[in-house]
């Protein structure tokens, strides 16, 4: 009896905690989002509201219609965001394949030199990357990121996505050899769709923080036109500092595309991190 | 088989995947090693050796700059280890717990601010912390402790830690999942084992879990490592290329940027901007080599 009590009260703390930290971490999102919604009036006379028929608005909104440009931003944003993703997934899995597949000279050493990016930040090599876009004529357009981020992205995707095709069958592919299919083929019609849940998981690894980052598109590409949401609402912010209506519509935006590929996502991003994918 | 011939899938499979990293990875960062020893004297690139180095680390002006960012830096990684990881270790224990009902939505929820992009989260809580919005001081109200309320954000000796606390507050999830990972893939009968001996709950948990994870310990720290020491986004959504009040939340990362692009008084200036590179891959190198050649082979993994 006295047992059982202590183990319900136990069961009550633990939730508390928690729900207290949900509360810590939901916060400060929670009062982004209701605030956008609100007269300038409300928002400093009853920041903690919700809006109501009196206090509701959409005035910041508005606002961020006429003066940025956030669906070319968003569009910029999902063009990177997906060709990068893209790359990314076929060449490594392209060179994860090599690598499980094949004994060739060199094969350790192959992996070893493509597992180097994995702990070593691209950042680093940021001066010699914007020389050498400008030198190409690169600089301020979108390829410019695509080719940064799919670099970023390779030594991980090659490294996860190898580990998962040494557990392909042989048999399978060589009965695809008997039946006279030539390599590519056997990669592309008999690998690529057994590993597409690892594939998956690392398009969800990679997909948050090219969306997110803020150092390349400052750094490459800060035309108007070439602008990444992350940039463009780090910029307009900037610039409508004071008119609050404006600035929390502008966060509200950049959260809600976030907030949708997580609730989409979660699952497989979850999944992954929780199958041990990153070791 | 008996005519040695060329398999040439290997290389088209291999082809795309090193061509692109090597070009865009690889090579730029050896190339910003190289810029690093060249100096720009008339128009002109010059071969200077470690000049470069030796102004950054001997320069009155330089090195003070130099070793603020690098002292902010290591008290902005000191938090993360101290707060962000304990914190992560607890939740994905509490998580972690067989009973508890409601874990997968309690995981997404807390996961939730790692998503966000730095710019949201700079601002978002620049605007919360704000005295001018007056929702912290406000709050603070409530509990009766109005008092310790202060512009933390705008002073010297409180903004990087706060910055640092913000940084926390959006990557608990991180460690959160791994950790989380990690418990679960303790076998149950370990567990009974330990059960069975009167090793229950938080003895458990310190006894049997913990030993058990310390591994998956190890990689966050790396992690956090390699993240802190090349962090910029955070303090340049919400404190801008100076990393203000004063350069008082200035890192590494923002010095680079301010170095290489210039601010208001300074031209920017690619060699200094690749010698502060050049230090920040030997920091980083150094906490990998650190990390593999002193902790991971010296750790006890037990065979579960």
């Amino acid at each position: 009896m006295t047992k059982a009590r202590s183990n319900s009260l136990n069961t009550y703390a633990m939730h508390g905690a928690l729900i207290l930290y949900v509360l810590i971490a939901l916060f400060p999102v929670f009062v982004i989002l209701i605030n956008s919604f609100k007269t300038r009036k409300a928002i400093f006379r009853e920041p903690l509201a919700l809006p109501d028929a009196d206090s509701f608005s959409m005035i910041g909104y508005q606002t961020v219609m006429k003066q940025g440009d956030f669906f070319l931003y968003f569009q910029n944003s999902l063009i990177v965001t997906v060709a990068s993703l893209f790359f990314v997934l076929l060449f490594g899995a392209m060179a994860a394949y090599a690598l499980s597949e094949y004994r060739f000279r060199g094969n350790t050493l192959m992996g070893l030199y493509l597992a180097l990016g994995i702990m070593i930040p691209i950042r680093i090599g940021t001066v010699a990357i914007l020389e050498m876009m400008v030198a190409s004529g690169l600089v301020n357009s979108l390829w410019a990121l695509i080719l940064v981020y799919t670099a970023q992205g390779l030594p991980l995707a090659v490294f996860i996505l190898s580990e998962f095709m040494k557990q392909v069958s042989d048999d399978l592919k060589n009965a695809g050899r008997i039946d006279g299919l030539s390599e590519y083929t056997i990669f592309f019609r008999l690998v690529l769709p057994l590993v597409r849940p690892a594939m998956a998981t690392v398009a969800v690894f990679n997909m948050i923080p090219i969306w997110n980052d803020l150092w390349f598109p400052l750094i490459l590409a800060p035309a108007e036109e070439t602008k990444t949401l992350t940039l463009g609402s780090q910029v307009f912010i900037g610039q409508f500092v004071t008119d609050w209506n404006a600035v929390l519509s502008a966060l509200s935006m950049a959260i809600l595309p976030a907030l949708v590929l997580y609730v989409i996502f979660s699952r497989q991003l979850i999944r992954g991190i929780t199958s041990g994918a990153v070791k | 088989m008996n005519k040695p011939r060329i398999r040439w899938h290997i290389p088209v499979f291999l082809a795309p995947a090193v061509l692109i990293y090597t070009a865009v990875m690889i090579f730029p960062l050896f190339n910003t090693l190289r810029l690093a020893l060249y100096s720009r004297i008339d128009q002109e690139r010059v071969f200077t050796g470690l000049a470069n180095f030796q102004t950054l680390f001997f320069d009155p002006i330089w090195s003070e700059q130099f070793w603020n960012a690098l002292g902010n830096n290591l008290w902005f990684f000191l938090v993360h280890m101290l707060v962000q990881n304990p914190i992560g270790i607890a939740l994905a224990a509490l998580l972690s717990h067989p009973r508890l009902r409601f874990a997968a939505l309690y995981r997404s929820a807390i996961f939730i601010p790692t998503i966000l992009s730095f710019v949201v989260v700079g601002f978002a809580w620049k605007l919360i912390l704000s005295p001018i919005w007056g929702i912290a001081p406000s709050m603070l109200d409530a509990v009766g402790l109005k008092s310790l309320f202060a512009p933390w954000l705008g002073k010297e000796e409180y903004a990087l830690t706060t910055l640092a606390l913000i940084s926390v507050w959006q990557f608990v999830g991180i460690p959160m999942m791994l950790i989380y990972a990690a418990l679960l893939s303790i076998p149950e009968e370990i567990l009974e084992a330990g059960e069975v001996d009167g090793i229950t709950g938080l003895a458990a948990f310190w006894k049997i879990k913990l030993p058990l994870i310390l591994p998956s310990i190890g990689i966050i720290s790396i992690l956090t490592f390699v993240g802190n020491f090349n962090a910029f986004d955070l303090i340049y959504a919400s404190q801008g290329a100076l990393a203000g009040p004063d350069f008082s939340t200035d890192i590494l990362g923002t010095f680079m940027y301010r170095t290489f692009f210039g601010f208001q008084l300074q031209l920017g200036d690619p060699h200094m901007g690749s010698a502060i590179a050049g230090a920040m891959f030997a920091i980083i190198l150094l906490g990998v080599c650190v990390y593999l050649f002193g902790i991971q082979t010296r750790m006890r993994r037990y065979q579960l």
